[in-house]
C-alpha cells in the first residue's frame, strides 16, 4: 500500500531504489522503500525525524549498507539479499559511488587541509589527476560557489555557509552525476542558509540531479521537481510541490505539512 | 742476498698467527686495579689484568682487542662468542666452573677488612658480629659474610659506594678483595685496612666450554710468565705482589710505578683550575658517548614511529586476526621490562639463530619496545578523529586505506606530536640500558668516570648537562612541528 515513485516525463531514471530494507539492532528503519529519480530532477525528502530519510539517502551511495533491495545509480547496481558484505560488494559500491557526490549536515570538511586542498584531494587521490588540472578544476568550482577569495584558508576559519558551499564544491570535484544532501542547511544560522540554497538552485538550472533531505519547506516547495513525504521507513506520498502542498492525498502528509504552513 | 727470500718465507709463515687478534672481554667500569681507564688519560685502557692479558696475547703472537661488556654479562658474552676470553677479577669458584672453563690462576689474594680510622677492635670476622658490613653483590666476600648470621650485610654494585658509606657512618666495616681495598680504601685518609687475611681466592681467565686448545696455550703462557718472573714484575708495578699473589720470589724487584701513577692521578685536586682542566679532559669521552646515545635513540625512535603506526592502524582497521596479533604484541611488550627485552634480544635470540651486533640489538630492542607505546599513543589519536571525516572521504569514493592515509592519520598525528616528544626524551634516557650489551653510552660513561675519580657530583652535572643538551633541540623541534600541524584548528580557537 505504498506510493510507487515512477520517473517523470523529464527523462530516464538515473537513480533507482527498489524495495530497500534496513534495520538497526532489530529496529526496522527502512521498510521496502522504492524511488526512481530522473536525470536533472531535484527531489526533496521530507518527513518527521526518525522516519528514515537520512538512512535512505545514505543507502543511495552505500554509506549505509541496506539489508535487502537494490540501489542503482547511472547504470551501476548493488543488489542485497541479506548476506555478508564482501570484497566484491565493496568494489561494486566503489564503482557506484563514482557517480555520486554527498553533502553533510555538519560539512565534514577535512580540518587539516585548506579549502583548495579539500577540493583537490579526491581528484588527486581517487581519480589520480595531476596537480595542475586538479587545481584548475578546484579553482573553477570555488569560483562557481563564490569562494575564490578563501581558497587558501582553513575550514575552521570560515562561516558555516562558506563551509557548506566549500563542501558542495568538494563533492562536485569528482564530477558526479547525482548529488545527495543530508539536511544541508540545518546547522546554519537562518541568514546563511540562502547562500547555500542559491548554489543548489544554480546546480539545478545546470541540469544536476539532486536529492535533498530537508526541513526547509519553502526551498522544497520552490525548487523541487517532486517532494516525497516519508514516514516509518516508507514513502507515503510523492508529488509535485504544488499538488502536495495544495492537496495532500494522505492524512499524515496533511498533518505534517500543517506544522510548516 | 740469497738469504732474503728465506727470511721472507719465515715472516710469511709467522704472519697467520699474528693476523687473528685475541678478543678479550672485560668491564672497564668495574674499577681499579683490574681493567680500567687511566684516570690521567681517560681514553687509555690500563690495569694489572690488562697488562697480563696483553702479555699473554703477545706470547701467543696475537694482537689483543678489548671488548667492553657489563660485568654481569661477561660470562653470557663468552657463551655468545663476543670474545675469546674474559678477564676481570673473575673468581675461580664451583659456581663459575659450571658455566665456563678457567685457565690456571694468574693471581691469588684474600678478603680485606676496612674500617674507619677512628675505629678499634673490628679486625676479624668474629669481631664484626653484631655490626653492619658492606660488600659487593654476589662476590666471594658476600658469601663469606652471609655465612655469619650475626652480621648484617649490605651489598653494593660499586665498591666506591661501599667505602663512601663506611666513611659516612652508614656501615661499620667493608669486606672486599684485597686489591680493591688497596686501591679504593688505602688512599682514603678516613679509612684503614685492618686484621688478618680472610679466606682466599684465585682469579682465572675464563673461556667458553670447548675452547681447550686456546686454554692450553694461555695456561702455557701463564706458566712461562711465572717462570721468567714477568708476571711478578707486572704485579710489582701495580703494588700487588703480596706473598699470596706470587708465592716464593725470584729476588727481582721493580718499582710500583703503576700504583704511584694511579695515586697521583686520583689524588684529590685542590685547585678549581685543575679541577676544570680534568673535566675538560672528560669532554671527548662524553661527546663520543653522547653521540652514541643520540644515534641509538634516533634510530630506535624512527623504528618505533613506523612500527607504532603500523600496529595502531592494523589494530583499528585491520582484519580481526591481525588486529588481535597487534593487540597481543602491545600487551606483551608493555607488560615486560625493557632490560629483559634487551638481554633477550642480544643473548637470547642467538639461540634461535638470530645474531645481532650490539648496536643493532640495542636499536631493535628500544624500537620494538617504544613501538608498543607509540601504537597506543596513535590509537588514541586515531580514535579522536571524528567519524564524519572518514564518511566524507568514503563519500568522495576513497577506499578505507586512502581515507586512513590522507584524512585520518594526518589529523591524528597532530594530536600525538606532544606525546611523541615526551616519549623520545624518555627514550633518550632509557637508552642507558643498552650499556648492558657492551655499548658505552652516556650513563655508563658517568659510572666509569665517577667511580674512577670518586667524583659523583662534578661528573654527574656534566653528564646531566649532556642529556639536557641532547633533549632540548627535540623539544624545540616538536614545538615547531606542533605549531605547523595545528594550523587551521588552532586558528579557529583564536
Amino acid at each position: 500500500m505504498e506510493a510507487t515513485a515512477g520517473p517523470d516525463e523529464t527523462g530516464p531514471a538515473i537513480v533507482r531504489a527498489r524495495e530497500l530494507h534496513k534495520s538497526f539492532d532489530g529496529t526496522p528503519v527502512l521498510q521496502g522503500l522504492s524511488l526512481d529519480v530522473a536525470e536533472g530532477e531535484l527531489v526533496s525528502l521530507i518527513g518527521p525525524s526518525g522516519c528514515g530519510k537520512s538512512t535512505f539517502l545514505r543507502c543511495l551511495n552505500l554509506l549505509e549498507i541496506p539489508d535487502r533491495g537494490t540501489v542503482s545509480v547511472a547504470g551501476i547496481s548493488v543488489q542485497r539479499t541479506g548476506g555478508r558484505w564482501g570484497r566484491g560488494d565493496e568494489e561494486q559500491a566503489h564503482r557506484l559511488r563514482r557517480g555520486v557526490g554527498m553533502v553533510f549536515q555538519g560539512f565534514n570538511l577535512f580540518a587539516h587541509r585548506t579549502v583548495l586542498d579539500n577540493i583537490m584531494l579526491a581528484p588527486r587521490v581517487v581519480q589520480r589527476l595531476p596537480r595542475e588540472p586538479a587545481r584548475a578544476r578546484a579553482m573553477a568550482l570555488l569560483d562557481k560557489v563564490g569562494l575564490s577569495d578563501v581558497a587558501d584558508r582553513y575550514p575552521a576559519t570560515l562561516s558555516g555557509g562558506q563551509q557548506q558551499r566549500a563542501a558542495i564544491a568538494r563533492a562536485l570535484a569528482c564530477e558526479p552525476r547525482v548529488m545527495l544532501y543530508d539536511e544541508p542547511t540545518s546547522a546554519l544560522d537562518p541568514e546563511l542558509t540562502d547562500e547555500v540554497l542559491a548554489v543548489m538552485r544554480q546546480l539545478d538550472r545546470d541540469g544536476m540531479t539532486q536529492i535533498v533531505v530537508t526541513h526547509e519547506m519553502r526551498f522544497a516547495r520552490a525548487a523541487s521537481d517532486r517532494i516525497a513525504f516519508m514516514q516509518q521507513g516508507r514513502i507515503v506520498e510523492i508529488a509535485e510541490p504544488a499538488s502536495l502542498f495544495a492537496n495532500p492525498a494522505h492524512a499524515d502528509t496533511r498533518r505534517f505539512l500543517k506544522h510548516f504552513l | 742476498m740469497r738469504w732474503l727470500p728465506a727470511l721472507c718465507c719465515c715472516l710469511l709463515l709467522a704472519m697467520p698467527a699474528a693476523a687473528e687478534p685475541l678478543r678479550w672481554g672485560a668491564d672497564a667500569q668495574s674499577g681499579a686495579p683490574y681493567v680500567f681507564h687511566d684516570p690521567a688519560e681517560p681514553s687509555r685502557l690500563t690495569g694489572f689484568e690488562t697488562d697480563i692479558i696483553e702479555a699473554v696475547a703477545h706470547r701467543l703472537g696475537r694482537g689483543p682487542v678489548m671488548v667492553q661488556n657489563d660485568w654481569d654479562g661477561l660470562i653470557p658474552g663468552l657463551q655468545r662468542g663476543l670474545y675469546d676470553a674474559a678477564i676481570d677479577g673473575i673468581e675461580i669458584t664451583p659456581e663459575h666452573r659450571q658455566a665456563v672453563d678457567f685457565s690456571i690462576p694468574y693471581f691469588r689474594t684474600f678478603e680485606q677488612i676496612v674500617v674507619r680510622r677512628d675505629q678499634a677492635g673490628l679486625d676479624s670476622l668474629a669481631a664484626l658480629r653484631g655490626h653492619v658490613v658492606g660488600t659487593l653483590k654476589a662476590s666471594l666476600a658476600d658469601r663469606i659474610l652471609q655465612g655469619e648470621p650475626a652480621i648484617a650485610v649490605r651489598t653494593y654494585d660499586e665498591e666506591t659506594n661501599a667505602y663512601s658509606d663506611l666513611a659516612l657512618h652508614r656501615l661499620d666495616a667493608v669486606l672486599l678483595d684485597w686489591p680493591i681495598a688497596l686501591y679504593y680504601a688505602a688512599p682514603d685518609t678516613r679509612l684503614k685496612l685492618v686484621g688478618a687475611p680472610v679466606g682466599d681466592l684465585a682469579y682465572g681467565i675464563a673461556f667458553a666450554r670447548g675452547q681447550d686448545a686456546l686454554r692450553g696455550q694461555v695456561d702455557q703462557a701463564l706458566r712461562d710468565m711465572q717462570q721468567d718472573g714477568s708476571l711478578r714484575r707486572i704485579l710489582q708495578r701495580w703494588n700487588l705482589a703480596s706473598p699470596q699473589a706470587v708465592g716464593p720470589g725470584l729476588g727481582i724487584t721493580v718499582p710500583s710505578s703503576a700504583w704511584q701513577h694511579y695515586l697521583a692521578a686520583t689524588a684529590p685536586i685542590p685547585g678549581l683550575a685543575d679541577r676544570l682542566r680534568r673535566y675538560a679532559s672528560f669532554l671527548p669521552l662524553i661527546a663520543r658517548a653522547a653521540g652514541l646515545t643520540l644515534v641509538v635513540s634516533a634510530c630506535a625512535m624512527v623504528l618505533a614511529v613506523v612500527l607504532g603506526l603500523i600496529l595502531a592502524v592494523t589494530r583499528r582497521y585491520g582484519p580481526r586476526p591481525l588486529a588481535f596479533l597487534a593487540m597481543l604484541y602491545v600487551e606483551i611488550v608493555r607488560g615486560t621490562p625493557l632490560l629483559i627485552q634487551i638481554l633477550f634480544i642480544f643473548y637470547g635470540l642467538p639461540g634461535l639463530g638470530i645474531r645481532l651486533d650490539p648496536f643493532l640489538a640495542g636499536v631493535v630492542a628500544l624500537g620494538l619496545n617504544y613501538g608498543a607505546y607509540e601504537a597506543e599513543n596513535y590509537r588514541a589519536g586515531l580514535q579522536s578523529v571524528p567519524l564524519g571525516q572518514v564518511e566524507a572521504a568514503v563519500a568522495l569514493n576513497m577506499t578505507q586505506m586512502q581515507a586512513v592515509r590522507h584524512v585520518v592519520v594526518p589529523q591524528a598525528f597532530r594530536l600525538v606530536v606532544p606525546v611523541m616528544t615526551n616519549d623520545f626524551i624518555s627514550l633518550l634516557k632509557d637508552s642507558s640500558l643498552v650499556s648492558v650489551i657492551t655499548l658505552t653510552e652516556l650513563s655508563s660513561t658517568y659510572v666509569r668516570l665517577s667511580t674512577t675519580y670518586f667524583d659523583y657530583l662534578g661528573t654527574g652535572l656534566l653528564i646531566g648537562a649532556a642529556y639536557l643538551l641532547l633533549g632540548l633541540p627535540f623539544v624545540h623541534l616538536a614545538r615547531l612541528a606542533e605549531r605547523r600541524l595545528a594550523r587551521g584548528v588552532g586558528e579557529a580557537r583564536r
